[in-house]
Parts: structure tokens; sequence; C-alpha cells
């Protein structure tokens, strides 16, 4: 009876259940029209211009040279294979980033937290100096100010005898495998396998959980089994292969060029100030009361650093940690100032030469979204996981 | 020993060897540690200043600073970017008055900035400028006669007069703050002009350039995605499905991309999305980019001030018969909006420095002007000098406005109210 009389009151221009459903219902059409305005613009535009859409441009020859490639390329290619070299090598330069930027950005995290007034300072002055100023114009500073301005083949700077520097970009060492490497080879695969069962296994074990035996079993294990294996096989497994200067420059060894390195140099140093100071923020989120309660039930420091402070402020570091992972492999799309041919300077140079912008470029935005996508997915498990193991 | 033999208290201060003691040579590896730092530090600081003094030539700064400021903005209409300087210095002086706190010292250091360039200029004394100076003045161009050293005295005299009459005027806040929006459409309206033959001459924004350029993309860039961002926080906590999902999704696909790839976007693609007849500049499909993917981010930052709203607060405002758009309006907005002031200054900063990417499609903002600049032959090979002004100039305002958003934070005691 009150209910009919209720929904009598109400006119169905008030009735919230009509005017939810309604309002999406405009909403949907307002989008389908908006919607259908620009395409019909993008389509007639693209007429008028005589571009079309699609993806048939990928199955012809590219004719363009790429200065760097981690799988065989040559301008006879399809531009399928150009996009793929693009995508490797924006996936080499934010991995090999991602890696230093960690271990630098968590090394100067702690050092701002340092005693040493000093120490403190200089980390400090580089976390600020390099958050406030523009990636694009530290990038250009390093590549036109520092590499492209190393000195010619003959006068190369020389580090120790082994790395490199010159103009032609930067020469490391390289490990060549000798007739012994695969015996060798099996020793570190079982190493590895055997590290990790030994950490699930002791990470669980209710009596040796809270000790340091998860982290430092394994740990031996994976030094002490490799090491074995290299002196009980007869010849050292791995040579490391000597850059030789050449006439006109050096060979053998890992070449860099002076664009990877630069871009690679840039990322690091600018990712590593701001994971500096998620390291820190997460460091000194852990409450004084957590660290003095832990010392007075008599831990010793390293016991309050691994098992009270690290597990607590992995919490709070991992989230933001993934995001300035994901900016680091968003802003590798830079290298296009100083010529690295990453995904989007390639995917630029296609768009260029078929005249054909709007599939390339969708065709870009897609894999930088499966990317980030595929890269948060990842870090949001290992999140929950650090999360639960917390309770 | 007698209960009168009080004990002293405890020195508080360590004195100067105290303090080395404590903070440099604690321990035996705090001493290593120092001794390499102190190494470090030398080795850096004594390349650099001799560098700096011996082998820099800054004469392509100072030869190009016209250049670097506005870019190629017509010279005898860049009287107009010393006006909206003026209306700045006013508004930035009134501010101080009114305000006090952080804005003080923000009209402080750029009191000490306008003393400083004009030090300088009185130093650097050229000739030039008064001959250009009363040859302008004989034909009638009064206002793009005066010389950048009285723009800089006006600017000054504003930013102290501006302070004077703001002292005891507490009410005007609303006042100021309302001046401040209004300023930035009459600086648009000033730069661009109304058309060829009115008083106030067109000039194009392909015309813009320099420092100008960058500060007109990040401020016309954040002004616009504002409204553009809360629509999308609050579309994203809709009870909507609908409404919901395009949120997601717009907001998930921006900050999946790099801005590079946005800009490119719509610098090729905004002008076949629109009806033929409608042509856009580069400056404008910047923005549009550059609004587009900040909308997302900010849509993100609004998004945790209005998670951090009370539920109580919402249920006693449906409980005093508000509706939703009434309760999100009047309850929810002013105090998740008061609460991301500080994130929304740090997406500023951000976006003040992603203009330079602006560079890659080939706009002239600092960093274009630059790479322009070092174009030219005779300033070929001077990349570290150039590259390191434009890092300064961005240092200095991100720096500022990371300490002003860090007091602002202390200010409105967010998080503690």
């Amino acid at each position: 009876m009150t209910a009919s009389s209720s929904s009598r009151a109400i006119p169905f221009w008030r009735d919230v259940r009509v005017l939810t459903v309604l309002s999406q219902i405009v909403f949907v059409l307002l989008l389908a029209l908006a919607a259908g305005f620009l395409y019909s613009n993008l389509s007639n535009a693209m007429r008028e211009r005589g571009l079309v859409a699609g993806f048939d441009f990928l199955e012809r020859e590219s004719g363009f040279e790429i200065g760097e490639s981690l799988i065989p390329y040559k301008p006879s290619d399809l531009y399928a294979r150009a996009f793929l070299v693009g995508v490797l090598n924006t996936l080499l330069v934010s991995v090999i980033g991602i890696f230093f930027a960690t271990i630098l950005g968590v090394f100067t995290g702690i050092a701002r937290l340092s005693s040493n007034w000093l120490v403190n300072r200089i980390a400090a002055v580089y976390i600020e100096i390099i958050r406030n100023t523009p990636l694009l114009v530290q990038l250009v500073f390093i590549y036109f100010g520092v590499f492209v301005k190393l000195p010619p083949v003959r006068d190369t700077l020389d580090f120790g005898g082994i790395v490199f520097a010159n103009q032609r970009g930067v020469f490391l060492p390289r490990p060549v495998p000798s007739p012994t490497y695969d015996t060798w080879l099996s020793f570190v695969l079982f190493a590895i396998v055997g590290a990790f069962f030994l950490w699930l296994f002791l990470s669980r074990h209710p009596r040796y959980r809270y000790t340091f035996y998860p982290l430092t079993v394994p740990l031996a294990w994976f030094v002490i089994l490799p090491l074995l294996g290299w002196f009980l096989v007869e010849t050292a497994p791995l040579t490391l292969e000597i850059p030789e200067r050449g006439r006109f420059n050096f060979t053998g060894g890992i070449a860099l060029s002076p664009e990877f390195s630069a871009l690679l140099s840039g990322l690091v140093i600018y990712t590593a100030a701001f994971i500096a100071e998620v390291v820190r923020g997460g460091l000194q989120s852990v409450r004084r009361g957590q660290i003095e309660a832990a010392r007075a039930i008599g831990l010793t420091e390293a016991q309050v650093l691994y098992l009270i402070i690290f597990p607590q402020a992995l919490r709070v570091i991992v989230p933001p940690l993934t995001s300035q992972y994901l900016n680091l492999a968003k802003n590798s799309s830079l290298a296009i100032a100083i010529g690295y041919p990453d995904l989007f300077n390639v995917g630029a140079t296609i768009a260029n030469q078929t005249g054909q912008p709007v599939p390339v470029i969708m065709l870009i935005m897609a894999t930088y979204l499966t990317m980030s996508l595929t890269t948060s997915l990842l870090m949001n498990i290992y999140n929950t996981r650090v999360q639960v193991l917390e309770k | 020993m007698t209960s009168a033999d009080t004990l002293e208290p405890p020195r508080l201060s360590l004195g100067v060897f105290g303090w080395l003691k404590k903070n440099l040579f604690s321990t035996w590896y705090n001493t290593v540690l120092t001794f390499i730092a102190l190494w470090f530090i030398y080795t850096v600081l004594s390349q650099m200043i001799v560098w700096a003094f011996t082998s820099a030539r800054w004469q392509v700064i100072t030869a190009n600073l016209r250049l670097f400021m506005v870019g190629p903005y017509p010279p005898d209409q860049v009287w107009r970017v010393w006006l909206v300087l003026c209306i700045v210095s006013t508004l930035m002086g009134l501010s101080a008055g009114v305000f006090g706190g952080t804005m003080r010292t923000f009209a402080r250091w750029l009191a000490a900035a306008y003393a400083t360039l004009i030090v300088l200029d009185v130093i650097a004394e050229q000739t030039q400028p008064f001959v250009e100076f009363t040859r302008r003045w004989s034909t009638g161009q009064f206002m793009s006669a005066l010389p950048g050293i009285v723009w800089l005295l006006i600017n000054l005299a504003l930013l102290g007069g501006g302070w004077w009459i703001g002292r005891e005027r507490a009410a005007w806040r609303g006042r100021i703050v309302a001046a401040w929006f209004v300023s930035f459409f009459v600086t648009v309206a000033l730069l661009q002009g109304f058309g060829r033959d009115t008083w106030l001459p067109e000039v194009s924004t392909t015309l813009w350039g320099g420092l100008l350029l960058t500060f007109m993309l990040a401020t016309v860039s954040i002004v616009v995605s504002f409204p553009l961002g809360v629509l999308l926080a609050l579309g994203r906590r809709s009870k909507l499905p609908a409404i919901k999902i395009f949120c997601i999704l717009y907001i998930e696909l921006v900050r999946g991309v790099p801005l590079v790839t946005i800009l490119y976007m719509t610098q090729i693609m905004l002008p076949l999305f629109l009806p033929g007849q409608l042509r856009i500049d580069n400056v404008t499909r910047a923005i549009a980019g550059m609004t587009l993917f900040t909308a997302a981010y900010m849509a993100e930052n609004v998004r945790g001030g209005l998670q951090a709203i009370p539920l109580g607060q919402i249920e006693a405002a449906h409980a005093l018969g508000l509706n939703e758009a009434l309760t999100t309006i009047l309850i929810v907005l002013p105090q998740a909006l008061r609460m991301v002031i500080p994130a929304i200054v740090g997406l500023f900063i951000s976006l003040f420095k992603d203009t330079t990417l602006a560079t890659i499609v080939a706009l002239l903002e600092l960093l274009g002007v630059g790479r322009s600049v070092l174009a030219q032959a005779e300033f070929m090979g001077l990349q570290t000098e150039v590259y390191l002004f434009i890092a300064a100039i961005f240092f200095v305002f991100s720096y500022a406005m990371s300490f002003a958003s860090y007091r602002v934070e202390e200010a409105l005691g967010v998080g503690k109210r």
C-alpha cells in the first residue's frame, strides 16, 4: 500500500531508478554522436589526402636503415620487422635501465638517510637537481654535451685497459663461452633451482622463518655452486674478449652506440633520483616504535633492518616503484630527440615513409599500452604477495 | 654530596667541533666516507668552476637572451610581454601583502631577481638601448621604446607598491584570487591581440616562443585540464556503469602511453578529426595534447582527494536533504579539492618540465629555441652552455614551485584536520 502510493507520488522524471538508466542512455548516445562526427571527419579527411586505413603497409619492404638492432635487419626487410626492431630496442633500454636505476636509486635513497652530513647533502643535491630539471634537457645535455664530445678514436679514453670510450661509443669486454661452458651452465642452473627451493622451504619453515637463513642459505648455495663448477671443469668456462683497437674503430667486445649509452645513462640518472625518494619515504614510513621495540627484545641492528624495517618498508615502496619503472619505459620514447631507434622513433619513421600516420600511431600506442598493462599486472601480483606476507 | 649540589643541565649546543664529530667523524667508516665525499666535491666543483670562468663562452646566452625569453615574438611587440610581467608583479605584491607567508617569500625572491637583473643590466651598460630608445620615441612607438631596465624598475616598483597596499587588507583575499584567475585571460588576450588593424595587432601563436611559450603551454594546459580532470574523477566514482567504464578507459589509456605519442597524435590526427574548414595551429594542437594527457593524471589526483572524504560527510549531507549533485558540489568537492592542491602543484611542475617535449613536434619553446640557437654557425658546439642555462631556468622555477607546494601543504594542514 505505502509502496504503491509512494511510487505513484514520484513522477518518473524524479525517479532515481529511471534517471540512472536514462542518463546513461543519454551519455552513450552523446558519446556515439561525438564518435560518429569525429569518425566521419576522419574518413573524409583521409579520403581527401589519399590516406588509407588498415595495416597492409606492414607487409611491404621498409627500405630504411636502422642504426642498431638486436635481431638481423636490413633495409629490404618488411615494415613489420622494422617495427619489431624498435620494440626490442625499447625493451632493451628499459630493462637494463630499470636494473641500474634500481641499484643507483636504492643506494642514493640510503645515502639520503645517512647520518654522515656530507653524504646526506650530496645525495640531496643530486636528487633535487635531477628532479627539478626536465628529462629531455638532461638527455640532450648528456648526448650532445658529453657523448658526442668524447675524443676521436685515436685519443680514446681508456678505463683500466678493459673499457674504452670515444666518439663512436662505449666498448666493454664480452664474456665468451669456451668448450666447458655447457658443463658449467648445468652447475649454474642447478644453483638457481636449488636456491629457489631452499628459499621456498626455509621462508615457510616455522622455525627458520623469522631468521636470516631464508636469505643467507640460498644465497650461499647460489654463490658456492657455480664457483665450485668453475674450478671443477678443466678450463675456464668463460673468457673475456677485450675490445681491440682497429684501424678506424674498436673490434670485439660489446660496442654500445653513443645514442644508446646517452639514453641509458640519462634514464638511469633521472629515474634513480625518483626511486631514491621512494626508498627514503618507504624506510622513513616505518614507525620508530617498531624499531625501538625490536631493539628492546634484543634483535641486533642487522636483524632490525632485515626482519623489521625491510618487510614493512617494502609494502610502501613497491606501488610507487612500479610507477617509476613504467615511467622509465615510457620516457624511453624521448630517444627520438637523440636518434636512438626505439619503438617511437622507428614508428615515426615508418609513418613518414608510408604516409599513413593513423594506423602507425595506433600501433605505437597499443604497444606501449600492452607494455604498461603487463608490467602493472606483474607488479600488482607481486604487490599482493608482499601485502599478504605481512599479515 | 648534598641535594643542593645540583648538576648543571647538559649543554645543548655542540659547538663546531662537537658538530663535526657528531655529523662527520662519528665512526671510522663515517670518517672514511667524509673524506671520499670531500674528494668527490672537490673534483666536481673545481672542474666546474674552472670551466665556467675560463673556457665557457657565455656570450651565446647574453647575445640570444631575447630569443630565450620570448622566441620569435615580434621585437616591437615585446612590451606586451613586459606588461604581462607587470600584471604578475602587481598581483604578486598584493598577494604578498594580503596573504603573507609563502607569497611573501616568493615576492622577496622575485624582488631579488629583478634587482639582480637591474644590476647586471647596469654593469653591462650598453649604449645601444639609448640609441634605440631615442629613435623609437621620436617615431612615436612609445611602448616599445622603453629599454628593459626601465621595465624592470617599473616591475620592482609595482611589486613593492602592491605589497605596501595589500599589507592591511586581509579582506581582499577573495578578490585577489579572482584577480589571478581573470589575469590569466587578460594575459592570453594581451599576448594574442585582436586583429590586424586594431590598437593591439594580432600576434599569431606560431610566433610565441622561449620561456614565454613554455609558461603559456603549462598554464593553459593545467587550467583547461582542471575541469576535465574533476569530471573524469567524479565519473570514475560514479555508480552509473556506462559513465564509469568510459572514464576508467580514458584514464588508463592515457596513463599507459608516453606524452610524446599523444603530442604526436594531436599534431597529426587532430586536423584530420576536425571538419575541413577548421584549421588549428601547432601551438593549439600541442596544448590540446597536453590537456588531454594532464586531465587523466589530474583525475587520479582528484580521485585521491574524493576518496579521503569521510562517508559521514556525505551521509550528513543526505540527511539534510541535499541530493547527489548538491552534495558533490557543496560538500565533497570543496573539501576534496583543498586536499589535492599540493598534488596539483606537483602535476603542474611535471607538466612545466614536460613542455620541453613540444620541441619534438617542432615548437620553439625554451629547449626548441636553445636548439635553434645552437644550429647557428657562430654558436656551434656550445651545447654545454646552452643546455646548462636552460636546465638552470627550469630548476629555479620547479624548485620554487615545489617549495611553495610544501609550504601550502603545511599551511593547509593536509592530513591534520
